[in-house]
């Protein structure tokens, strides 16, 4: 057994703590014996919520993570309440105070960052105080004087504020703020002084910053702007404030809270490089390879970040890479976005807070009486910051679009208000605890929020325990904004949904490199070399579609990797029977066709024949072992109506016999038909062809339609929907021919085979690319991969088997079509106990 | 009808007969006297057996997908531990779960 590797910690907040819970759900606690520093002598806690404490919402104990017990628990030696004075790289050591030495293979500093105090005449007791002061500044202060970063300055703060009346905070920024609100719950006067000409300058442009001022004051806030405070008056007890500009104010409490300054003195002393935090690159390691540093201590590619994501983007990265499970993982900078309540006052920023360059867009909108205030930059139709005040309905979604920089819709009012009478779009925030959210699932919002309450703080694992958003998906942004809501900045990401499939650790781009690097045409080859030879029951679909995706005529089908409708051509319904569909092209049929359907149904007494949308005819109630003798007697294709696949394409009679028609939609439908039947999708792909901008053949709803118009020349769209979500689809090309047609229509389709994610249907798909950048890879060449894309699809084409006409004949195992195995070829007495 | 092989204190075991007439890697459903018994072959080899229908709406289990000891129901995709009948992110009762084994001649032996 190889002996375990010594990793040190230091600092325990929310960084160093995080990082360790990162190390442990990778397996960490059998590769390193872990040790940790921390100054302050308790477990771990939420710092974030230290204003809550202050505020009196919350206990002390509410917001530890770990206590002691947890450290124990997992083998982790804590050394709490022991700074660290010095690291010794030469010797791979720390030594921290009262001659605590450990010396580590691995060093991670998580030293976080402290409160800025600002060079003030009369901060200390005495002049000679402030010598010592750089060791223990609280100590040191003038009674009365507070820094707002630990729990035990809250803690100190709380008792103090019982005996005043009167409380200045100094820094008008997100943490001042907070600590403004603490007091005055605390039913004291609160003033916050600040050295800008507006609150929140960091996050909040000038308008906003008045709006929110605004809202402060009527809670009872005081603000003054543009104070520099050059005093603390007060003979060994705080008096008042002196500002430069002459003026005084009276006080009997000064909270400083003018910013904050990565701790890095002990990296600098260890000789690391150091800037503004200590320098880090995109494996978060300094210039020592064998030390790390992560959270507010960190500097990555010039920026130190202080919020919490961040912070946790950067610990899983570093787990990953530790434990050698993601050793390719790398940070490349986080997107910056918050959501927060500032003194009850609902605030989300993101991006950018000004335009940037001349042709940046801004979408303005400002309600002072109701202190609202909505801003967003645009920039080429893409979100590139937002900032809104008072009213955050539109985060989630705002989030979503500037996460994935997809393209905004051209009303943008639509983006900065939930749409009256819209349910989709309606704020969770205010519909009642029972409120069904997941119409699929009938699961409520009061079940969502207790199940994140209950620990699940990941979309992924949220969706998974209470089964919101995994029907149709469509309520998924709305679970996403309760998770948000309830879990506020404890909201962590499962790794696992970048994943193609949970059970293989890869992206689709990387998965595919990775299966054509080794050659894998099975699924159980790909668990074999991908996934430590771990089947997943949960990936096996996903993987059979993307195998046959990428190696047409050459994928090794296993069967148990299909879902029961792809091992019997036919749809499971709820009583096991199967509901049949015959392929009849462009939805146009004959008398000698229907007549065989009408005896087939009656030989085979179908309980039920149906039109179905699509245009066909739909056989339910089929039982298992029917199936073969179904499809024999039909002697029709599949119409895989059952796959994730290529499923109908509707037509309208168009040229041949309606007086509107311009374009012959029943030809080219019926030609889109024998082209593309079978092929598999990431998702099913339904289409249609009309033959006139009426669109009786909804083509402008499907995922790829073709639209006659005149002139002779048809309208290729994608992108469409009029399902759980309604989509118009948008244009690709317009074309001359009907060549031309399932040339592009061929070209989208294996783009769309190649780049969409398993089970993403081509509207989410067409959204997330935006259609221009999709026009000028197909359309324009930009990438110069068309023609290969158009053999690809057309390799595709030239596999195609019909799976009914195929496995009728010879089925592809003895029990395929088998219920219930019923009986046992030999009698019972001679089977004997010969095995046991 | 499947035969009964043996009764013991634990149970009565029937010979289910050759393993192969499951699919590798799936399951397939058995009428063991008078009732439905789902029965499952991993790849890896390991032979599972729980009652047939799912708790949640009755979806045939045999019909699922099965991979490293796990179970997905064919028609709400309700997942379920094979070897324990413990329902995984559901609210569903456990499965009923049978003890199957393989004898010398590649057979099924299952005691319900």
């Amino acid at each position: 057994m190889l002996e375990k590797q010594k990793l040190v910690v230091i600092g325990n907040g929310m960084a160093g703590a995080r990082l360790v819970e990162d190390l442990l759900a990778r397996g960490g606690g059998a590769q390193f014996e872990i040790v940790m520093f921390g100054d302050e002598p308790y477990g771990n806690y939420n710092r974030i919520l230290l204003s809550g404490v202050l505020s009196g919402t919350h206990h002390a104990q509410d917001i530890f993570i770990n206590p002691l017990a947890w450290y124990e628990e997992h083998n982790i030696t804590l050394h709490a309440g022991v700074r660290v004075e010095r690291i010794d790289r030469a010797a791979k050591q720390v030594c921290g105070a009262g001659a605590v030495v450990e010396t580590y293979d691995k060093l991670v500093i998580a030293t976080g960052s402290s409160a800025f105090v600002p060079p003030v005449e009369g901060l200390y007791r005495s002049e000679e105080e402030s010598e010592s002061a750089i060791r223990n500044p609280q100590s040191a202060f003038k009674e009365g004087v507070f820094v707002f970063r630990t729990l035990d300055d809250c803690d100190g703060m709380a008792k103090y504020a019982e005996n005043v009346k009167r409380a200045a905070v100094i820094g008008g920024g997100l943490l001042g703020l907070e600590a403004a609100r603490g007091l005055l719950n605390r039913g004291l006067e609160t003033h916050v002084v600040h050295l800008m000409s507006h609150l929140m300058e960091v996050q909040l442009d000038g308008q906003a910053g008045q709006t929110l001022q605004r809202s402060m004051e009527q809670l009872g806030v005081r603000v003054h702007l543009e104070k520099a405070t050059t005093a603390i008056l007060g003979n060994g007890r705080v008096t008042g404030l002196q500002f430069k500009d002459g003026s005084t104010l009276d006080c009997e409490m000064v909270v400083i809270s003018a910013g904050i300054r990565p701790n890095t003195q002990l990296a600098k002393d260890a000789g690391l490089k150091v800037e503004r935090g200590i320098v880090v690159d995109d494996a978060l390691t300094t210039d020592d390879p064998e030390v790390f540093a992560v959270g507010e201590c960190a500097q990555h590619r010039g920026l130190v970040y202080g919020l919490v994501a961040p912070l946790w983007e950067q610990t899983a990265v570093l787990a990953g890479r530790l434990t050698g499970r993601r050793p390719e993982a790398v940070y490349a900078g986080s997107k910056l976005s918050t959501k927060l309540k500032v003194m009850g006052v609902d605030l989300a920023v993101m991006g950018a807070k000004e335009p940037e360059q001349d042709h940046d867009e801004v979408v303005l909108y400002s309600e002072p009486s109701r202190g609202v205030y909505k801003k967003l930059i645009v920039r080429e139709g893409r979100l590139r910051g937002a900032m809104l005040l008072g009213d955050t309905s539109t985060a989630a979604g705002l989030w979503q679009a500037f996460d994935r920089a997809s393209l905004l819709p051209d009303n943008r009012a639509e983006l900065l208000f939930a749409l009256a009478g819209e349910a989709q779009s309606q704020s969770v925030t205010d519909l009642p605890h029972e409120a069904q959210i997941c119409n699929c699932n009938g699961v409520s919002k009061g079940a969502i929020i207790n199940a994140v309450k209950g620990g699940c703080t990941s979309l992924k694992k949220l969706c998974d325990t209470t089964r919101a958003g995994t029907g149709c998906g469509a309520c998924r942004p709305q679970v996403a904004e309760l998770l948000q809501l309830a879990a506020g900045d404890l909201l962590t990401e499962d790794p696992s949904v970048h994943y193609y499939v949970p059970g293989v650790p890869l992206t689709k781009p990387d998965l595919i490199a990775a299966i054509k690097a080794k050659g894998l045409k099975s699924v159980s080859a790909v668990f074999a070399e991908l996934a430590d030879g771990r089947e997943d029951s949960g990936s096996k679909v996903g993987l059979a579609s993307l195998l046959k995706t990428l190696w047409p005529g050459e994928y090794e089908d296993e069967r148990d990797a299909r879902f029961i409708n792809d091992r019997v051509h036919a749809n499971i319904q709820k009583d096991r029977t199967f509901s049949v569909v015959p392929r009849i092209y462009g939805g146009v049929t004959s008398p000698a066709e229907l007549r065989r359907i009408a005896d087939v149904a009656d030989k085979y007494q179908v309980p039920m024949v149906k039109i179905t949308g699509g245009q066909r005819i739909d056989l339910l109630g089929i039982k298992k072992e029917d199936l073969p003798g179904v499809w024999r007697d039909l002697g029709m294709p599949s119409g895989h109506a059952y796959t994730k696949a290529f499923r109908t394409c509707k037509t309208c009679v168009g040229t041949e016999f309606c007086r509107f028609g311009v374009g012959d939609s029943t030809t080219l439908g019926i030609q889109i038909e024998r082209r593309f039947q079978g092929i598999e999708f990431p998702h099913k792909v339904k289409m249609a062809a009309t033959g006139c901008p009426r669109n009786c053949a909804e083509a402008t709803t499907k995922d790829i339609g073709a639209v006659a118009i005149e002139g002779g020349k048809w309208e290729i769209v994608v992108g469409g929907a009029a399902g759980s979500k309604v989509r118009k689809a948008d244009l690709l090309v317009t074309v001359d021919t009907h060549e031309e047609a399932l040339k592009y229509i061929g070209r989208f389709m294996q783009y769309y085979r190649e780049q969409a994610k398993y089970l993403e249907r081509t509207y989410d798909f067409v959204e997330r690319l935006g259609i221009e950048k999709i026009r000028q890879v197909l359309v324009e060449d930009r990438e110069g991969i068309a023609a290969r894309l158009d053999a690809d699809i057309q390799a595709a084409v030239d596999v195609y088997v019909d799976p009914w006409q195929q496995e009728a004949i010879r089925p592809r195992h003895e029990s395929q079509f088998t219920s219930v195995i019923a009986s046992l070829p030999r009698a019972q007495p001679e089977l004997g106990l010969a095995g046991d | 009808m499947v035969g009964l092989l043996e009764e013991t204190e634990t149970g009565l075991t029937f010979n289910l007969g050759s393993v192969e007439k499951i699919p590798l890697g799936e399951g397939r459903e058995y009428e063991v006297a008078g009732r439905l018994i789902a029965v499952f072959r991993e790849r890896s080899g390991a032979l599972f057996a729980t009652q047939a229908r799912c708790p949640h709406r009755g979806g045939h289990l045999a019909d699922g997908i099965i991979g490293a000891g796990r179970l997905i129901c064919p028609l709400h995709a309700f997942k379920f531990e094979l070897g324990t009948g413990a329902p995984l992110g559901n609210d569903c009762p456990s499965l009923v779960i049978h003890a199957v084994r393989l004898n010398a001649n590649g057979e099924m032996l299952l005691t319900v």
